[in-house]
């Protein structure tokens, strides 16, 4: 670090003060420019996806089911879809959401700085890096080959992807709970369980409900563990246990490969349903923050 | 009595240190289990992914590695995935990067406190956007936009020694720098939210001292901020390219699905989740065992990138936690 301050001063000084204030000006209007850059493409898709979206999207286009790719835009819906994101969806977070909350329980209040906790710890980081593909490969050779597709395949699969952004999110939450509450119920003679049951995890519960929150916008919009585990069926299916099933960005996927401009079309509904329902979550995940943050204090 | 109500009192006292209630050993137990999911989860993918592609192994051998693709001749060399993956990441890494570092810097020297809020906001924004989204706007929007401008940059290009080789013809709306800018779009959110945070820790006393001393903004963010947050940046980068090596679906759709290694940008290309994603459903025996084979190198890059990165986040926050 020593000889970087040193040629930095030498240089700095033999420039004149009116040069580095105007160098200095031009890092600042970089930066700026940075963010423009990325408002460029962002705005794009939006506009895009609500300009194209907003026209096919109706209450009927929710509901109705899926017709063949030829017909044109005006027909039909992805009515299917919706339910088979909710029903995966929902069942992945039922599965994946208490046994993150325990996994953190463990990591913060029971394992401290043992080794195996600093083990989970790091690889739970890992986890979040393993590429979803990948975790629709491991549930289609575990699950898939043996029990066939189905909604419960595709669950398991967007869990796995769930439950390290879960432990995470709730790690970080136990951390903020005071040990005063703590040792103020072992004081009255609690259980650690009990403590933790009726104490720290409530205190804890407006931070873990957001990030819950924030890995379910994630998930719903994941399209790679799904494709190998539910298969994309264009029928509903109300059972999500068995037999294949589809959703809605399995289903964008098929019809943004699809030739015809009906699919395009109903592919564009889709995308705004399904940006819509991940924005809905992203926006309960900071009420829930805010309103924590509230009570905190 | 009193002796007797203090002897029944008593005995809960000494039961707790001398064996703890079933439910809350059941309760330990459970939390310890959940614990250890994590590892049996990532355990259980690398065994099972690598059984179902061992046949791959088996029959292809040292062949993996070459550059022939052709299922229809039971060829499966996964040298043009591989190739086709480094080159999107590392477009992906070269475009978001300098950006991401950009926004991050705005965030944390330039815009005042309450400003910064709603940018956070909007570049979450991006992350909210489904890759699949990304992948239907990319095909059926950016590419045929792009691919007019493609276009044009490859005939000016022509025959300019460095630049002919990376942008000349062919130009295609599809293609590996479609898919590298579609992919950086997607991991700038992650890059600039992990940079800020190392940013962040670099201590508010340093900077202070670098602008008694007379320097302007952007003499204290290279004499102070980057010296402080160089391996904390690095780490970011590198979990960008992790995740810019295994986003699957928009890769898939805008990449142009021909197993090529070519140094030309504008052509289209393959990457190693793309093809899992395109030409799996169809696949059968070795060609289904080799796609999982390829998942099986995607898993092992992937984790080697993100122990790595890890390891240096960790290391400098816990140095900038230190000093």
């Amino acid at each position: 670090m020593a000889p970087v301050t040193d040629e930095r001063q030498r240089s700095g000084l033999r420039e004149p003060p009116s040069w580095r204030r105007a160098k200095s000006r031009i890092a600042t209007a970089l930066m700026v420019f940075s963010f423009v850059l990325v408002m460029i493409p962002l705005g794009f898709v939006l506009v895009t996806v609500i300009a194209k979206g907003a026209s096919a999207i109706s209450w009927s286009f929710l509901t109705s089911p899926i017709p063949p790719s030829v017909l044109p835009a005006n027909t039909g819906g992805i009515g299917p879809a919706v339910l088979g994101t909710l029903e995966i969806t929902g069942l992945a977070t039922v599965l994946a959401v208490p046994l993150g909350i325990l996994g953190a329980v463990y990591l913060h209040e029971y394992g401290g700085n043992r080794p195996l906790a600093r083990l989970i710890g790091f690889m739970a980081d890992v986890m979040t890096g393993v590429p979803s593909i990948v975790m629709g490969l491991f549930i289609f050779s575990i699950w898939v080959l043996h029990f066939g597709f189905s909604g419960l395949a595709g669950a398991f699969a967007l869990g796995c992807l769930m439950l390290p952004i879960v432990i995470r999110s709730t790690d970080e939450m136990l951390k903020l709970v005071p040990d005063s509450l703590r040792d103020g119920s072992y004081a009255l003679g609690a259980t650690k369980a009990r403590v933790t049951a009726t104490v720290v995890l409530p205190a804890a519960l407006g931070g873990i409900v957001s990030g819950a929150l924030l890995a379910v916008a994630r998930a719903a919009g994941e399209t790679a563990p799904l494709l190998f585990t539910i298969l994309t069926v264009t029928t509903a299916n109300p059972d999500v246990f068995s037999g294949p099933n589809t959703s809605l960005p399995s289903q964008i996927f098929v019809n943004a490969s699809s030739p015809y401009v009906g699919a395009q079309g109903r592919g564009w509904g889709a995308a705004l349903t399904l940006i819509a329902i991940a924005f809905i979550f992203m926006i309960a995940a900071r009420i829930v923050t805010a309103r924590f943050a509230r009570y905190a204090r | 009595m009193s002796t007797a109500t203090q002897e029944h009192q008593a005995r809960p006292a000494g039961t707790l240190t001398e064996r703890r209630p079933l439910g809350d050993r059941g309760f330990q137990a459970l939390a310890l289990a959940a614990g250890i999911l994590v590892l049996v989860i990532l355990v259980l993918i690398a065994v099972s992914t690598s059984q179902q592609a061992s046949s791959w192994f088996s029959t292809e051998g040292t062949k993996i590695f070459s550059s022939n693709w052709n299922p229809a001749a039971n060829q499966f060399g996964v040298l043009a995935f591989i190739y086709g993956t480094a080159i999107t990441a590392v477009i992906a890494i070269v475009l978001a990067v300098p950006v991401s570092v950009g926004v991050a810097l705005l965030l944390t020297e330039v815009v005042p406190h309450r400003w910064a809020r709603p940018i956070v906001y909007v570049i979450d924004l991006l992350a909210v956007v489904p890759s699949v989204v990304w992948g239907l706007w990319g095909i059926l929007v950016f590419a045929p936009w792009f691919q007019q401008i493609s276009t044009s940059i490859a005939s000016g290009v022509t025959g300019v020694p460095v630049l002919g080789n990376l942008f000349g013809p062919p130009a295609s709306g599809a293609s590996f720098f479609t898919a590298g800018l579609i992919l950086a779009f997607m991991i700038t959110p992650i890059v600039t939210s992990l940079s800020r945070e190392v940013i962040a820790t670099v201590p508010r006393i340093d900077r202070e001292g670098a602008y008694a001393l007379g320097a302007t903004r952007l003499e204290m963010i290279r004499g102070v901020v980057l010296p402080h947050s160089q391996g904390g940046i690095v780490g970011a980068v590198l979990l960008g390219l992790g995740r810019a090596m295994g986003e699957t679906i928009a890769a898939a759709l805008v990449i142009g699905s021909s197993a090529t290694i070519t140094s030309h940008l504008f052509a289209p290309g393959y990457n190693m989740p793309a093809v899992i994603a395109n030409e799996f459903g169809e696949a059968t025996g070795v060609f289904r065992s080799a796609l999982m084979g390829i998942g099986v190198l995607l898993f092992v890059f992937t984790i080697v990138i993100n122990v790595v990165a890890r390891a240096v986040v960790g290391r400098s926050a816990r140095r900038g936690r230190g000093t």
